[in-house]
């Protein structure tokens, strides 16, 4: 059992934490580390570079995704870029200021020593893309160029035009196809992970189900590493792909792995309003676009069905600049989307239904011309007028927010090892750096430093004392481990009733964005929580799959993640309804400023809660990592 | 919008397949093809039909998964875009439209309309990409790169890795997605150190794995959803030319 959260920060003043724990971590002999299997589950950011990089190390690693090959994971979609303190642009940048940045960006709920040894990697991160031939924005002297994103008043944002993920994706891919290439690294696509085996406590193992076969396979190693992604598609319409899923993340939470704040998600402000009730994903428009497009609804209600041009500027609203006139369109997204919820909520939302506000580019557009703003964002435009047939250089884009980002996830201490000894849980899955809420372009940051810099110098530290216990996939814990995920895959392919998983997948999403989304107050939350069990059951009486277990089934893949949700999205409300504070994305409609902002209780909750698993229909237990802010004030946050 | 539609079931890659003729009502023009395959799949389910396999993930154009073949066009008609994001409005009212998997021997038929594209992950395999272990890269800006390579390298960099390109292609040839890695890395100062082994190795997979030959017919840049140049394709012939001779030389 778990007894206090202890995070296991290393002593020492703040910016020499990192460089002293690895003065002092245990190690693995070059010779020994042949004699180490590592499971790395998730082929993004995070677990390309890691499985990369352990590989280079000498480790065997196996790596596995669900995609049919490692490039399609999600990181592949991030636009925008990726942040780090170089200071290229002389403007006043530091280690330090990026650190404060994302501390204040996240509400200050997040750790700050392992913000801090973020921020310190930053640089390393962009030294080692460019190595790899990632080809980053250049200015004609052949200098890296930068932009601006949310939150912040420097420029420190590296960019591949707005490919910038599927950039630092490929780097990493092709660094796993060279390991794969040199024998260190097993890949295997197709192959999802299904339940996390513990042996005497420790985590050595996982099961899997290849989803072209269908065959169960069992996997020992010495240390399992989630790299699994983020939940956004509990909401089922999200800007993730439609594979995101919650289920390793839960199925290890399931096995005793603390689950960390599963109420922070992250709405993004900038993304295609939704269209209709076809729908299955929503489409992120880069925050960078904010640099430049200026976001506005009209004045009054009335003059929400005329054309845009037509509405003279003075009967024009651009309420990020009226509101928040020093960071202006830049604010940070959890504001930025409230402020696009509430001018809606008016009334003044424009398009269909009403659920938009405009983000014009006419100003740009006459002050730098429209062949800039081309090169800027051309891909953008181009994707918003395949998606609604409009072209945004001659009318604003309509864009609403969207969920985009989850920055809850496994509890992890400061070695990215969660309160399960042996599984380490990095990227988006863990719920480490962002706090309530994650600035733009600190994704790629952080994924990439998690995998290429940070679980390389702290995963030897566990399997120094972890020599020859690597267990027979023969043992009974596998053994049982297997057979409850047969039961549960034969189970859903039994019921055989009248719904089909994307009507109870939607119906779980809508609930959730009502009273889980962009604010929630105690009632509503309280709703969800009688809801949900009761969309549970009757999921798991009258839902429809079809086919057998021993073939490529696609509804069957889909039917476990679904039901996964449909447990998860309770922890999610309950979790919600004990942080009884508003915090960066989490806005509890009973505490707010005067003005309307997040009215935060650093008195009760400046602390992590992170959730304990008791079983199958028991209320799960609460611990606390409480939050010590030793060198950033605590403030009010203001992007005024 | 109403649709009928022509579509490539096949159990297995055993098994031979066949196009099996369904029909779509009352579609609006904003969904898109994939989620009108998904309304499909929906009433399929209710009639107690197995749904229609089909690849897709990120459904925005840029992970490479969805891969189908729509009235005979890899992608279907509206390029460059992948057939994810391609739209009903792009259709005529009642047209008939035919959905195949791509059509391309080294990518062999899974289910339906999925196919095993892992040849193209063994070409990068075999020398796609730099070495460059992490923790010992210089300072980023050491390296100078002229824009203008930088934005070539990037032309090249942006492909998906959906194969369309071999499924156009008469010759179901590879070169124009093996053609932009080999010019994405040796346009960069980083990629000169395996210059000539990268090439040689990439292109001696691509054969093995039964890709043709280029006969310059530029299918492949028609359909290619990331607009990649086919004169990358004479940037890989010259780098092959190039190489082979250093090697034949003894360098």
């Amino acid at each position: 059992m778990i007894g206090s959260l202890d995070p296991k920060v290393p002593p020492g003043p703040l910016a020499q934490k990192w460089r002293n724990h690895r003065h002092h971590a245990r190690l693995v002999s070059p010779n020994n580390r042949r004699k180490f299997e590592i499971i790395v589950v998730g082929s993004g950011l995070a677990g390309g570079s890691a499985a990369a990089t352990l590989g280079e190390l000498g480790y065997r690693v196996k790596c596995f995704c669900f995609q049919d090959s490692a490039r399609r994971a999600h990181s592949i979609a991030a636009q925008g870029g990726i942040n780090a303190a170089k200071n290229y642009q002389n403007d006043g940048d530091s280690v330090y200021r990026l650190f404060h940045d994302t501390i204040k960006g996240g509400d200050f709920r997040s750790r700050e020593a392992s913000v801090y040894r973020l921020a310190e990697i930053s640089n390393n991160i962009i030294d080692q893309c460019v190595a790899q031939g990632v080809p980053f924005a250049r200015e004609y002297g052949g200098l890296l160029a930068n932009r601006s994103f949310g939150g912040a008043q420097v420029s420190r944002t590296f960019y591949a035009r707005g490919q910038t993920g599927q950039q630092l994706l490929l780097g990493c891919y092709q660094a796993l196809c060279r390991q794969i290439t040199a024998g260190t690294v097993c890949m295997l696509p197709q192959t999802e992970m299904l339940d996390l085996v513990i042996v005497n406590g420790n985590a050595k193992g996982i099961i899997t189900r290849n989803l072209r076969s269908g065959k169960i396979g069992r996997h020992a190693a010495d240390a399992v590493v989630l790299a699994t992604g983020g939940y956004g598609n509990v909401f089922y319409l999200s800007t993730n792909a439609r594979g995101c899923n919650v289920t390793a993340t839960y199925r290890a939470y399931k096995k005793g792995a603390l689950f960390a704040n599963p109420s922070f998600t992250q709405i993004h402000p900038t993304c295609i309003p939704v269209s209709g009730e076809h729908q299955s994903k929503l489409t992120l428009m880069s925050e960078s676009l904010r640099n430049d497009g200026r976001v506005w609804v009209p004045k009054r209600k009335e003059g929400r069905d005329k054309p845009p041009p037509g509405i003279p500027e003075q009967d024009r609203d651009y309420y990020l600049e009226r509101k928040y006139p020093s960071y202006g369109n830049l604010a940070p997204r959890d504001i930025a989307s409230r402020a696009a919820k509430e001018v809606c909520d008016e009334g003044r939302g424009v398009g269909p239904g009403g659920r938009g506000v405009y983000l014009d580019f006419a100003d740009a557009i006459n002050r730098l011309g429209e062949a800039t703003i081309r090169e800027r964002y051309g891909n953008l435009f181009e994707v918003y007028e395949k998606i609604t047939g409009e072209n945004a250089y001659k009318v604003p884009m309509r864009i609403y927010p969207a969920v985009h980002y989850t920055m809850g996830g496994l509890w992890v201490d400061y070695d990215l090892m969660s309160n399960v000894p042996g599984l380490f849980v990095i990227g988006e899955a863990n719920f480490s750096d962002h706090g309530a809420n994650r600035l733009g372009a600190s994704a790629l940051m952080q994924g990439l430093a998690d995998g290429y810099f940070v679980l390389p110098n702290t995963l030897p530290n566990y399997l120094a004392s972890q020599m020859g216990k690597r267990p027979s996939p023969d043992s009974w814990e596998f053994q049982g481990a297997e057979d409850d995920v047969r039961v549960k895959i034969e189970k859903l392919l039994n019921i055989n009733g009248t719904r089909s998983l994307d009507s109870f997948h939607r119906e779980l999403g809508v609930l959730l964005w009502d009273k889980c989304g962009m604010s929630r107050h105690e009632k509503g939350l309280r709703e969800a929580l009688q809801i949900i069990p009761q969309l549970r059951e009757q999921f798991w009486r009258d839902v429809r799959v079809l086919g057998t277990d021993e073939d490529f089934n696609q509804s069957l893949e889909r039917a476990g993640r679904v039901a996964d949700f449909l447990e998860f999205a309770e922890l999610m409300c309950r979790d919600a309804l004990e942080r009884d504070e508003s915090a960066g994305a989490h806005f509890r409609e009973e505490h707010q400023t005067p003005d309307g902002e997040a009215l935060r209780d650093d008195e009760n909750h400046a602390a992590v809660f992170a959730w304990e698993f008791q079983g199958q229909g028991q209320p799960p237990k609460l611990h606390r990592e409480p939050l010590r802010f030793e060198t950033v004030h605590l403030t009010q946050r203001s992007y005024k | 919008m109403n649709f009928k539609l022509k579509i490539w079931r096949q159990k297995n890659a055993q098994t031979p397949g066949e196009l099996v003729d369904y029909e779509v009502h009352d579609i609006s023009p904003h969904t898109s093809f994939l989620e009108m395959l998904d309304i499909l799949n929906e009433q399929l389910l209710g009639r107690g039909e197995e749904p229609i396999a089909f690849d897709s993930d990120c459904r925005e154009g840029i992970c490479g998964t969805c891969s189908l073949t729509v009235n005979g066009e890899a992608h279907g008609p509206d390029h460059p875009a992948a057939v994810c994001e391609l739209y009903m409005r792009k259709f005529r009212d009642g047209a008939t439209i035919t959905v195949e998997p791509f059509r391309v021997g080294a990518f062999p038929i899974v289910k339906d309309l999925v196919i095993d594209r892992s040849a193209l992950d063994r070409i990068v395999q075999a020398g796609g990409f730099i070495s460059a272990r992490a923790g010992s890269a210089p300072e980023a800006n050491s390296i100078l790169i002229a824009k203008h390579d930088a934005d070539l390298a990037m032309e090249a960099a942006a492909c998906i890795g959906c194969g369309a390109c071999a499924a156009a292609c008469p010759n179901a040839s590879a070169m124009l997605f093996t053609s932009a890695k080999v010019s994405h890395l040796v346009l960069l100062p980083q990629g000169h150190p395996e210059r000539e082994s990268r090439v040689l190795k990439m292109v001696q997979v691509m054969d093995a794995e039964g890709f043709g030959n280029c006969t310059n017919t530029y299918e492949c840049e028609a359909v290619c959803p990331a607009e990649i140049s086919a004169s990358f394709i004479a940037k890989l012939n010259r780098e092959y030319a190039r190489a082979a001779v250093q090697r034949s030389m003894g360098e």
